[in-house]
């Protein structure tokens, strides 16, 4: 199957290692992946500030960049969430665009919910030693259904334990623009989701969006604690072992041709 | 109108550093939404109630003139009156009338947000009425002189010891002098003030779940039973309620109460549910004071033995109307059970009064803008994370991040979205609709960001961005963008 990666910005920018292990797991699972290269970002920023002007432009533009591919995948249940469902809604005036947009919203899939329910996907071939939890997002566990899928995956890396947090699908306080507009708000619930993940006594938490990653990790980092933040993509594709979000020595991505790193022991 | 005098973010800071509230929206929370959810997991038509209830009130506000007119003609044909307020402000004078008419001195309530919402308690004592709120935590914000922080559980931010604390200093001079410190006691002696206010109140204000457009009856849910008391003593019992209230039938209301019950206090049912459908009825042979015309009407030779010599609804607009032709309209389901708040970390995390207004949470949210106006109440629609767990639990379905960004979207169009944040989004989407540029110059930054980052991982400070590093680190680019990765790999490959 031909696949277009919807990179998403965060990825592109951050932590191109996600998106490089979005590429290993679908090309495990046996698909072509196309990155175009006419992608920046899902809109969602302007979205979610009222400026409906701009997201359509930027909407169009995405629909453009991704005709024609059978699938359109990406690491986030946040920026699908927004091809998916809010994309059609913008159009409502326009038959033509709302046409494409619900085309491309048919074709749109988060990540691992696209390798398990549609691809059947279940060959994870990694290891990550330790106790770990898993932080569901809320918009890939309302908006795009994912919650069993990357269990089911993560059951299968060896030398994992998966432990349940309490409030695991509790907001973890990211929210966009919120979190820098609310830093007080933002903060509490970042704090109140980190003693969960101390509660459940894990060494390390995932996630299958780096905006919850980022400010998880950023609050993690700032009061010392010894807690490893990847994404679940990084893991499934045997990529556990590089630094975690935050952590010293960040390198540049090696890709998906040097995929297979030394793991942890 | 209502604005008010503090900003939210300075209620915010309050909110969030007062460490007893803290601890009461844990406890109670955390409660709710338990039961809730065990209550939800052994009702398998759980799902289809709430896509009835959905389809009930959406029938009822496509057809809200003609239900409102059925409803008010049924009041009427039982002997009660039937008020229509369009604002606030008529609302108060309404009831202000009818109290004045009733000669009334002493006015008891049960629990009505949408007297909290028109400011009743305040133009009543003003005229000179004494008001007593009968709700057991009505009675205790109305001692402590603050308004409610929960639209069910008003009281939810006041500690037992708060409590007790407030009854030592109003019960004293009632002959009441013991420090009390069980939760019973504190119930036990607030009946006990209570029970002589229910017989001195010429007049009984209370709320309306559900108006019943078939028989004429006004319907109320409590837990404690104050309202039928409020209801049933009084003189004359006067129900505020907004007009969106109103259902089709006695059958529907069941649907309702099944939702009701469990999502606002994670019960099967409340402890009391009350259909009032008219004043008294008298019989004219046993009285001679009435001319005996209702109760022939309905076949009723008995007079009844409780009940208030006269029944006034008082219908409250206050915007709603206008809510019901527009981008809104879904909003007007709500059936204030306060399953929003307990389920909204922001509700959680700064509790009810930080909200500035009667309403607070996903619906406060909401609501506050449209009755107070979009330019009275900017935060409310920005301080959410739209994580959707309000719509998820909404028992009658109201898209609330939706709706909320819809008012942000209201508010960027009419310019209220401050210019730095506008200018600095609107930079961003030019640049990002324009991909070559976008990549060309995030090459330049990514590396740079990367290479101040590297060495700790996390940047500790970045200009501009406070909201984000006063609190958290920000973890360092890994290095160059992905795209530009991508395309030295695969342009080696090809």
């Amino acid at each position: 199957m031909r696949v277009g990666l919807f990179v998403t910005c965060l990825a592109d920018l951050m932590r191109p290692s996600v998106a490089f292990a979005a590429v290993k797991l679908l090309q495990d699972a046996g698909c072509e992946v196309v990155v175009p290269e006419a992608q920046t970002c899902c809109g969602q920023p302007a979205l979610n500030s009222g400026d409906s002007g701009d997201t359509r432009q930027i909407a169009q533009r995405v629909i453009q960049a991704f005709e024609g591919f059978e699938a359109v995948v990406g690491p986030s249940g946040s920026c699908m969430g927004t091809i998916k469902h809010d994309y059609p809604a913008l159009f409502v005036d326009d038959p033509v665009w709302r046409a494409r947009a619900e085309d491309l919203s048919r074709r749109s899939h988060e990540l691992l919910s696209f390798l398990v329910d549609v691809l059947k996907f279940d060959a994870v071939a990694a290891r990550f030693d330790g106790r770990v939890t898993y932080h569901d997002s809320c918009a890939g566990l309302r908006e795009m259904g994912v919650k069993g899928q990357p269990r089911k995956l993560l059951a299968g890396v060896s030398g994992m334990q998966l432990v349940e947090m309490q409030g695991t699908e509790e907001c973890c306080g990211f929210g966009g623009t919120f979190c820098v507009k609310y830093p007080d708000i933002s903060t509490k619930m970042v704090d109140d989701k980190i003693a969960h993940i101390q509660a459940s006594g894990a060494a390390a938490v995932l996630g299958g969006d780096l905006g919850c990653l980022l400010n998880i990790a950023g609050r993690i980092q700032r009061r010392g604690l010894p807690i490893r933040v990847l994404h679940t993509a990084e893991v499934l594709a045997g990529m556990g072992a590089s630094p975690s979000i935050g952590e010293p020595g960040q390198a540049p991505p090696a890709g998906p041709g040097h995929a297979g790193q030394p793991q942890p022991s | 109108m209502h604005a008010p005098t503090t900003t939210f973010a300075a209620r915010v800071a309050v909110a969030i550093h007062d460490q007893r509230l803290q601890a009461a929206l844990d406890r109670a929370s955390g409660g709710f939404v338990a039961k809730r959810a065990a209550l939800v997991d052994a009702l398998p038509e759980f799902e289809a109630l709430r896509e009835r209830a959905r389809t009930v009130k959406e029938h009822v506000l496509s057809n809200l003139d003609g239900y409102l007119l059925r409803y008010e003609a049924e009041v009427v044909r039982q002997g009660g009156h039937v008020h229509w307020a369009a604002t606030d402000a008529e609302a108060r004078q309404i009831i202000l009338d009818i109290c004045k008419a009733a000669g009334a001195k002493t006015v008891t309530k049960g629990k009505s947000m949408v007297s909290e919402e028109i400011g009743l308690n305040d133009a009543l004592e003003a005229a000179g009425y004494q008001v007593v709120e009968t709700d057991l935590g009505e009675y205790i914000i109305q001692l402590a002189k603050e308004p409610p922080s929960h639209i069910i559980v008003p009281a939810v931010h006041k500690t037992r010891a708060q409590v007790a604390d407030l009854f030592e200093e109003h019960h004293r001079p009632l002959g009441y002098t013991r420090h009390l410190t069980e939760v019973s006691e504190m119930v036990n002696e607030a009946r006990q003030v209570l029970r002589g206010h229910y017989f001195k109140a010429d007049v009984g204000i209370t709320g309306g779940n559900f108006l019943v457009a078939e028989t004429g009856s006004s319907v109320i849910v409590t837990n404690e039973g104050n309202g039928d008391l409020t209801q049933t003593l009084a003189r004359v019992h006067i129900v505020t309620t907004g007009i969106e209230r109103v259902v089709p039938t006695l059958d529907d209301v069941t649907t309702f109460l099944r939702l009701l019950a469990r999502s606002a206090t994670g019960q099967e049912t409340e402890t009391y549910t009350t259909f009032s459908t008219g004043p008294r009825r008298v019989n004219a042979e046993q009285s001679g004071e009435h001319s005996g015309e209702h109760s022939s009407e309905h076949g009723s030779e008995h007079s009844d033995v409780d009940g208030p010599q006269e029944y006034h609804v008082v219908l409250v607009d206050n915007g709603r109307s206008k809510m019901l032709g527009g981008a809104f309209r879904e909003m007007l389901r709500c059936i204030r059970c306060g399953a929003c708040l307990n389920h909204c970390p922001v509700y959680t995390s700064i509790g009810g009064h930080a909200y500035g207004w009667v309403y607070p949470g996903p619906m406060g949210s909401v609501l506050t803008p449209l009755i107070n106006g979009i330019d009275n109440a900017y935060d409310l629609p920005n301080a959410c994370t739209l994580n959707g767990r309000c719509q998820t639990v909404c028992p009658v379905k109201i898209p609330l991040p939706g709706l909320l960004r819809e008012l942000r979207r209201q508010q960027f169009e009419t310019g209220l979205t401050p210019w730095p944040i506008r200018t600095a989004l609107q930079a961003w989407a030019w640049v990002a609709q324009r991909p070559a540029l976008y990549h060309a110059l995030m090459r330049i930054g990514i590396p740079l960001l990367s290479l101040v980052g590297r060495k700790q991982g996390v940047l500790h400070a970045l200009p501009l961005a406070g909201g984000w590093t006063d609190t958290r680190d920000l973890p360092a680019p890994q290095g160059g963008t992905f795209q530009q990765a991508w395309k030295a790999q695969n342009g080696a490959r090809s």
